[in-house]
C-alpha cells in the first residue's frame, strides 16, 4: 500500500504527470473551441456565399428593378427580375396560415394553460407537437390531394393550385408552435395575479384574457412573430400545392408562387451555373433570409424587452 | 346609497358565466380543429397508401409504372445521408455544447456564439440547402454526392442538437463535477467520467428528435442537388442519391393517379420511421429520468 502510495504520490512523477496531463487539458481544449466555431463559421459562409452570388446578380440587374417590378420571369426568354410577385405569394400563404394558426393556437393555449385539467393536458400537449413533427412534404400532400379538392367542391372558381389550400395546412403546422410557445408564456404569470382576480369575483373568462392573456403578451406576440417567420421560411407545403406561377395577386384561389418554391424550381431544372438564372436564387434567397432574420430578431427583442418579470 | 344592485349584479353574473362557458367550448372546439386535423391527415394517408404497401414495394427501385416502383433506392439514400449527417451533427454539436456548457466562461466570445446558435436556429432548411450546394457541392468539389448531402444535413440540425445537448449538460448538478475536482480530477476527466455519462441518455434523446427532423427534409436536399429519379442504390459517399421525402415529392408532383397512390405508401413508411424513431427518445427519456430517481 506504501509503495503503490509512492508510486503515484512521488514528486517528480507527479508533476511530470501533470505537466503532460496539461497540455492534454490544452489540446482538448482547442478542439472544444475550433468545434464551436463552426456554428460561427457556418453563419458566416450563408452570409458571404449569399452577398456574393447576389452581388453578382445585380451587376447585371438594378436593386429598384428588383424591388420594384410586378413581373418575375426569368425562366422565360422576355427576363423582368421584379421580386414583388414571389414576396406577394409568400405573404398571402404566410398570413392565410397565421389566419387560421393565431386565433386557434391561442385558444388551443388559453384551454391548455387555464382551463385543462392535469390529465387532459398531459395527454393533449404532445398530441398537438406531433403535428410540428409531420414533414412537411406530407402536408404538401394533404394539401394538394386532400384540401384542394375539398375547396375546389365548394367553388369552381378555385384552381387545382392554390395560395388557400397551402395556407390552411401550413396554418395546422404552425398552430403547435404557436400554442406551445404562448402556453409557456401563460403558465409563467404567477398564480398570485389570477389569484388576485378571482378574490375581487372575476370569472374564469375574464381571469384568461384580461390578466393572464396581457400579462404574457411579450411571450404571446413572439411566438405570433416565430410562427410567421416560420410559414415564410416553409418550402414544400407551397412547392406540391401553390403553384408555379409569380403572378402579382392578391387572390388565394388562384396558383401563384413562393420564393422558397421559386427556388426548389429553379433547382430542379437544369439551369447553368453562373447563368443569370442560376444567380436569381442568390437574389431571392438573400430577400428571404434577410426578412426571416429580421422577424426572428424582433421576436426575440420582444421576449427580452417588453417581459414582465415577477417576483 | 347602494353601489351595487342585488338583482343587477345576479343578473349580470348569470351573463358573464355564460360567455365563459361558450368561450371555454370555443377553446376546445381550437384544440378539436387541431388534433382532428391531424386524426384526418393520418386516415387520408393510410386510406391511400397502406394497399399499396408491401415487401416488393420496400425493395424495388422507381418506375415510369406506379405499379412496379419502389422506395429500395431512396430508403437507402436516407439511411447513407441522415446516417453519416446525424454522426456528424452529433460529435460537433456535443463538442459545441461541452465548450459553451463546461469551458467557456461567460465572455463576449461565449455570448456570441449563444446568439449565433439561436438565430441558427431560425434560419429557415432551404438556405441550408443554398449553402449546401455552394460550399460542399461547388466550392469542396464534392458533387452532388452522399457526402455533400450528409454535410448539408449536419450543418441544418447542428443549432438543435448544440441546444439539446445544452440543456443534457445543464442538467447535471454541479455537486458531481465538485465532487470529481476535489478528488484531483482535471476538467477533462471530470467531463469525460463523470458528466457525460450522466447526460448521455439526455443527449442522445435530443439528438435522435434533431435526426427525426432532419429525415422529414425534403427542401435543403433538393436544391443542394439530389435526384428524383434515381434507379440504382448509393454505393459509397461520393454516389448520387435521393431521399424518402424527395421521391414522394416526385410522385405527388406527377398528375397520375397511381403514382399519388405510391407516394401515400412511401409516406406512412416515412410516417412509420418517425414513429419508431420517437418511441426510442421516449424510451430513452423514460429510462433516464428513472435513473436520476434511482
Amino acid at each position: 500500500m506504501a509503495l503503490i502510495l509512492e508510486g503515484i504520490l512521488d514528486p517528480r512523477n507527479y508533476s511530470n504527470k501533470r505537466w503532460r496531463a496539461g497540455i492534454f487539458e490544452q489540446i482538448i481544449k482547442v478542439i472544444l473551441l475550433l468545434v464551436s466555431a463552426i456554428s460561427i463559421i457556418t453563419t458566416v459562409a450563408i452570409v458571404s456565399v449569399m452577398i456574393f452570388e447576389a452581388s453578382l446578380f445585380f451587376q447585371n440587374v438594378s436593386i429598384f428593378e428588383f424591388l420594384t417590378e410586378t413581373r418575375w420571369t426569368p425562366l422565360y426568354s422576355s427576363k423582368h427580375f421584379g421580386i414583388l410577385p414571389l414576396v406577394t405569394g409568400t405573404f398571402l400563404v404566410a398570413f392565410g396560415a397565421m389566419f387560421i394558426a393565431l386565433p386557434l393556437g391561442l385558444m388551443s393555449a388559453i384551454y391548455l394553460s387555464e382551463y385543462a385539467p392535469d390529465k387532459v393536458r398531459q395527454v393533449i400537449k404532445p398530441v398537438l407537437e406531433v403535428l410540428a413533427g409531420i414533414p412537411t412534404v406530407v402536408y404538401g400532400y394533404f394539401a394538394l390531394l386532400f384540401i384542394s379538392p375539398i375547396l375546389q367542391s365548394i367553388s369552381e372558381s378555385v384552381k387545382v393550385f392554390n395560395a388557400a389550400s397551402a395556407a390552411i395546412v401550413m396554418g395546422i403546422m404552425i398552430l403547435p408552435m404557436v400554442s406551445s410557445l404562448s402556453e409557456d408564456a401563460m403558465r409563467a404569470v404567477p398564480r398570485s395575479l389570477r389569484e388576485g382576480a378571482y378574490a375581487l369575483g372575476a370569472t374564469k373568462l375574464e381571469v384568461s384574457l384580461r390578466i393572464v392573456t396581457p400579462a404574457a403578451i411579450s411571450g404571446i406576440v413572439a411566438s405570433f412573430i416565430l410562427a410567421i417567420s416560420r410559414a415564410i421560411g416553409e418550402t414544400m407545403i407551397v412547392t406540391v400545392a401553390a403553384g408555379q406561377n409569380p403572378t402579382f395577386t392578391f387572390s388565394p384561389f388562384v396558383p401563384i408562387q413562393t420564393m422558397t418554391s421559386y427556388i426548389v424550381q429553379v433547382s430542379l431544372g437544369d439551369t447553368p451555373t453562373g447563368s443569370i438564372e442560376f444567380q436569381t436564387i442568390f437574389a431571392v434567397g438573400i430577400t428571404l433570409f434577410t426578412i426571416t432574420l429580421t422577424l426572428n430578431m424582433i421576436s426575440q427583442y420582444i421576449v427580452r424587452r417588453f417581459r414582465n418579470v415577477y417576483d | 346609497m347602494q353601489y351595487i344592485e342585488k338583482e343587477k349584479y345576479q343578473q349580470r353574473l348569470v351573463k358573464r358565466q355564460r360567455t365563459g362557458k361558450i368561450f371555454e367550448i370555443m377553446c376546445i372546439i381550437s384544440i378539436t380543429i387541431g388534433i382532428g386535423m391531424l386524426a384526418l391527415l393520418l386516415w387520408y394517408v393510410a386510406d391511400q397508401g397502406l394497399h399499396k404497401l408491401d415487401w416488393q414495394f420496400l425493395i424495388s427501385f422507381p418506375s415510369r409504372f406506379p405499379e412496379r416502383a419502389g422506395i429500395y433506392g431512396a430508403l437507402l439514400g436516407t439511411l447513407y445521408v441522415i446516417g453519416t449527417g446525424g454522426l456528424i451533427a452529433f460529435v460537433l454539436g456535443v463538442g459545441t455544447a461541452i465548450y459553451l456548457e463546461e469551458y467557456a466562461n461567460d465572455t463576449r466570445l461565449s455570448r456570441i456564439l449563444q446568439v449565433n446558435i439561436a438565430n441558427l436556429a431560425g434560419v429557415p432548411s432551404i438556405v441550408y440547402g443554398i449553402l449546401g450546394l455552394e460550399i460542399f457541392v461547388r466550392f469542396a468539389g464534392l458533387g452532388r454526392s452522399v457526402l455533400a448531402g450528409s454535410l448539408t444535413i449536419a450543418l441544418l440540425i447542428l443549432p438543435i442538437v448544440i441546444i439539446a445537448s445544452q440543456e443534457a449538460l445543464k442538467a447535471v448538478p454541479s455537486s458531481i463535477r465538485e465532487g470529481g475536482f476535489a478528488l484531483g480530477a482535471s476538467k477533462w476527466q471530470v467531463v469525460s467520467i463523470l458528466v457525460i455519462p450522466q447526460a448521455f441518455a439526455s443527449i442522445l434523446t435530443g439528438v435522435i428528435l434533431a435526426v427525426s427532423r432532419a429525415i422529414g427534409e425534403t427542401a435543403p436536399l433538393i436544391v443542394m442537388g439530389a435526384l428524383t429519379f434515381v434507379p440504382f442504390a448509393p454505393d459509397g459517399f461520393m454516389s448520387p442519391f435521393t431521399v424518402l421525402p424527395i421521391q414522394i415529392f416526385n410522385w405527388v408532383s406527377r398528375p397520375q393517379h397511381g403514382f399519388h397512390e405510391i407516394a401515400a405508401a412511401g409516406i406512412v413508411v416515412l410516417l412509420i420511421t418517425l414513429i419508431l424513431l420517437n418511441s426510442v427518445a421516449i424510451f430513452l427519456r423514460h429510462k433516464f429520468s428513472k435513473n436520476l430517481e434511482g
